[in-house]
């Protein structure tokens, strides 16, 4: 039945990706000239690669919403970037990389795929540098790691909290250099809104110059999307505002299959909700769940101020559930924690749903041996304080700030309150070997993309993956497919199927205004939000699923009765775009439902209640569901299930536990 | 169940378009909590406006956590507002009292015309950027990241410089409209790492023409830039960046 060849090269693991490469077709250089290719998105994945391709003599173009490339956000992205370097001598590894990577993806992810993405690890830390991208340093002068999570090697490189900016900073100079030369055309504040096809292969985009409002049409032999993930479908999420799944999705409907909709990463640390203007939540990095201590009162409903709540009536819930890990259990078992106390009435704050993150202990167990240290033997109890505030602010001092500014509060004096948030998608478009997609000539990089991380991503993975992709992949994957293209001429964009493409597009931003409603497209958005984070977030249940899905399709079918879309189309109107987004949100929801309701089984981000252990772990099905859920679109919101079969070869499948 | 208990009256620039002229536009604002961000009101303001059947304010942001750098209010007369080293979107209605008025401007600056409403375009950078703000290195021509040692200093003093966000803050604060913050922090950033003595030379030279081209006026050390900059950019960038230029046209 299956219509999916994952395209994994023939050999054993290590020697696939070279010899993949030194067998690849070759493109001339006087034929990479009359070579057009479209990249969509700028962050880490289409900046990388377009920048590559470009250096590469392919004709590139690039669009992105933003008013630069350099806002993608990519950007935002705080801890690091893992890569098997083993520079700290601690036996790191390809193969480690690698394997880490697959059990922590609880075993739902392609073997030749995350072998190929260890194995060019290490070239990317090569490249940025090389690049000028400053990242931390020994006195030394030699590159400075740390760890990260569900790893035992320090192979984190990173740049203070802000890797993501360094690393996409780097990318976009590269692009720039080459838009300086002449070789890639920038589009900015332009927003693809459909896929051209022409018998069944992609040979452009119809895109909206945001400032005029203009449709236009863009020509390429081949169009990569690098659009990042679709976190915001649940509305509040670590996502940027204008981060969004529209060019993936428009994808889908023009038959490129997606891959796994239901494996979303919801991270335990966030600022919880203040309110119902919140627009969007902020990570606080998981490293203070080193020495902060996790507890909710143990009265439902307690009104009293943290302080005024005495030791005994704590409830330190993962210490207790936990005994093993603490609060340093992953990340999936922190969130699904955190929800089931809020959920039973026993939440903090003004909106209940939040739980206590406390330094008090670390200040007084820092404060006794900062004492110590300087030698006072019958400190005070406000010497002790001073002193341990000392030692945490030097660990953690800027995230404290941080929490100070959105909060008001001082976490120095008051626990600070924390709740788990959306954060990343593992699903996203299903790509073969090549990153292909099942559309011929229209391939999908970075987090756009289904194929690395599984069930479950690692942290610092995913800025490895976007620029993996971009400088490292792609180059080489594409020319199996444009080595075929030497012949294909430019299209002129007169051509039928670009008229009729533009032709949907203006019909979809025709209807919006003629529908004149009541409700704003941030009232549908909310709702659609609320509907997924309840019933298709940290824990789900084949009820609640079903009611989801008839749940959105009452409000689908609102939302295009009753949507009000102000201004006009023809000028700069970011409500017009964020209706056309909605829209999609509106349907991809669905299909996330409906994907989680298929996988009947725990696994990673995906947590179904029915399956679960005695107590309480994730519980996997390998003998019915080791397999890549790929939904095809069959039009009017129905879609039909393709496998792809997980074959592990290398790694020995095992469960994955932390008791 | 945001308990608001702020009213504000809001003089926010309203502009259709690059093409016509722009005016302030006076808004009531009822029940606004403090723990809001700026945007956020925003957000409350539009919703306001769209039930009205009015058009929204139109402005910048993305990320909102302050590092995308793209939202652009210029409020009560300083970029990103009152307080020091935060953008707009970190800035929370708790730095304002009931009752204040606020006046919500766009980044005013001849490089930067305006969209519509507080939003400008800010495209003069990326040009900039593209004339020399990288180091010519193509995919696949890199050696092994530590056979390049770099000391600490250095290597922490281009990270402070590569901090910069893009937004323009400090063009919109400069009573002369320089870019000169923004740009000498990318030159500062290349000049003080090995990886960016080859290209030393010219990259100074033809970053300051394009800043030339685009507009931007000359530097006459206000220092304004420095203390509007929210990621705390240092003035020292733009004496390197004075020495770099000197030092290039010498050598020519």
């Amino acid at each position: 039945m299956s219509k999916l060849d994952s395209k994994i090269p023939e050999g054993s693991i290590d020697q696939k990706w070279s010899k993949y490469k030194s067998s690849v077709a070759l493109v001339n250089p006087a034929n990479k000239r009359s070579i057009e290719i479209i990249v969509v998105g700028s962050g880490l994945a289409g900046s990388s690669a377009a920048a590559s391709l470009a250096e590469m003599g392919y004709k590139v173009k690039v669009f992105c919403f933003q008013d630069s490339p350099r806002r993608a956000h990519s950007i935002a992205a705080q801890g690091g970037i893992n890569a098997a370097k083993n520079y700290q001598n601690d036996g790191d590894s390809t193969y480690r990389l690698f394997y880490d990577t697959i059990k922590g993806g609880d075993y739902r992810a392609r073997e030749g795929n995350v072998h190929r993405l260890a194995e060019v690890s290490a070239n990317i830390i090569d490249q940025c540098v090389a690049q000028g991208v400053p990242l931390a340093r020994e006195y030394g002068g030699m590159l400075s790691n740390r760890s990260f999570g569900g790893t035992q090697v320090q192979r984190t490189f990173y740049a203070a909290g802000q890797t993501g900016q360094q690393l996409l900073l780097g990318a976009y100079s590269a692009l720039e250099r080459q838009v300086g030369m002449g070789t890639v055309e920038m589009c900015s504040r332009h927003e693809m809104l459909e896929v051209v096809t022409i018998d069944g292969v992609a040979r452009g985009i119809i895109a909206r110059d945001l400032i005029t409002g203009k449709l236009e049409r863009h020509f390429g032999h081949a169009v990569l999307l690098c659009t990042g993930g679709y976190g915001n479908v649940f509305y509040l999420s670590t996502n940027a505002m204008g981060s969004n799944v529209t060019a993936a999705w428009k994808a889908h409907k023009k038959g490129a299959f997606f891959g796994n909709p239901c494996y979303t990463q919801i991270h335990p640390t966030c600022i919880p909700v203040s309110g119902d203007h919140q627009s969007k939540l902020t990570l606080m990095s998981e490293s203070l769940r080193n020495d902060g201590r996790i507890w909710v009162p143990k009265k439902q409903n307690d009104t009293r101020k943290a302080n005024e709540i005495p030791e005994e009536e704590r409830d330190y819930y993962l210490e207790r559930r936990y005994p093993a890990f603490g609060n340093l259990v992953p990340r999936d078992v922190a969130s699904r924690a955190a929800k089931e106390r809020c959920d039973a009435g026993y939440g903090v704050g003004a909106s209940k749903m939040a739980v206590y993150l406390d330094y008090k202990a670390a200040i007084d167990r820092y404060g006794h041996t900062q004492a110590i240290k300087n030698g006072v033997h019958n400190p005070t109890a406000e010497q002790l304080r001073t002193f341990g505030k000392e030692v945490v602010e030097e660990k953690y001092g800027n995230l404290f700030e941080m929490y100070e500014q959105i909060t008001g509060e001082n976490p120095y004096e008051v626990p600070m309150r924390i709740y788990p948030a959306v954060h990343y998608t593992m699903g996203g478009l299903w790509v073969d070997y090549n990153l292909m997609t099942t559309v011929p000539g229209m391939y999908a990089l970075g987090e756009a993309n289904f194929s690395d991380h599984g069930a479950n991503r690692l942290g610092a993975s995913a800025l490895m993956q976007g620029l993996a992709d971009g400088y490292f992949v792609i180059p080489y994957t594409i020319g199996s497919y444009l080595a075929n293209e030497i012949r294909t001429k430019a299209i002129p964009t007169d051509h039928e199927a670009f008229v009729e493409a533009e032709k949907a597009v203006q019909a979809q931003i025709d209807q919006f205004f003629a529908i004149k409603g009541t409700k704003s497209v941030d009232h549908f958005h909310k709702a659609l939000g609320k509907i997924m984070w309840e019933k298709c977030g940290m824990a789900r249940n084949e009820k609640g699923l079903k009611e989801a899905i008839e749940e959105i399709k009452i409000l689908r079918s609102e939302f295009w009765k009753d949507v009000r879309v102000t201004g006009t189309a023809d000028e700069f109107n970011p409500e017009l775009e964020k209706a056309g987004r909605v829209a999609d949100f509106l349907e991809l929801g669905e299909l996330m439902c409906i994907d989680a309701l298929n996988r009947n089984e725990s696994c990673g981000g995906h947590f179904r209640e029915e399956y679960q252990t005695e107590d309480g772990e994730a519980k996997r099905d390998d003998e019915n569901y080791k397999y890549v859920a790929a939904w095809e679109n069959k039009g009017n919101n129905t879609y039909e299930l393709h496998k792809e079969e997980l074959n592990f070869e290398v790694i020995k499948i095992a469960a994955r536990s932390y008791k | 169940m945001s308990q608001g208990n702020m009213n504000l009256t809001l003089k926010v620039w309203r502009q259709k378009n690059s093409k016509t002229n722009g005016q302030l536009v006076t808004y009531q604002l009822k029940d606004i909590s403090p723990d809001m961000s700026f945007l956020e009101m925003f957000d409350v303001l539009n919703e306001q406006l769209i039930v009205k059947g009015e058009e929204p304010v139109a402005f910048d942001h993305d990320c909102r956590e302050g590092i995308c750098g793209m939202c652009s209010m210029f409020i009560n007369g300083r970029p990103h507002g009152p307080k020091s080293k935060v953008t707009t979107c970190q800035l929370h209605m708790r730095s304002f009292k009931d009752g204040d008025t606020i006046v919500v401007e766009p980044w005013r600056a001849a490089a930067f015309p305006v969209i519509k409403d507080l939003t400008v375009d800010r495209s003069a950078f990326d040009r900039i950027i593209a004339k020399g703000g990288y180091i010519s290195v193509n995919t696949g021509n890199a050696q092994d990241a530590n056979n390049l040692p770099i000391p600490k200093p250095d290597a922490d003093a281009a990270f402070s410089a590569a901090a910069c966000i893009g937004c323009g803050a400090c063009v919109a604060t400069c009573k002369n409209s320089s870019a000169m913050l923004f740009v000498s922090a990318k030159i500062s950033q290349l000049a003080l790492l090995p990886q960016g003595q080859v290209e030393r030379t010219t990259r100074a030279k033809s970053m300051v023409a394009q800043m030339d081209e685009e507009g931007f006026g000359n530097c006459s050390n206000t220092g304004a830039c420095e203390v509007e900059c929210p990621k705390g950019i240092s003035l020292e960038n733009i004496a390197r960046m004075n020495r770099e230029f000197f030092a290039a046209n010498i050598k020519e």
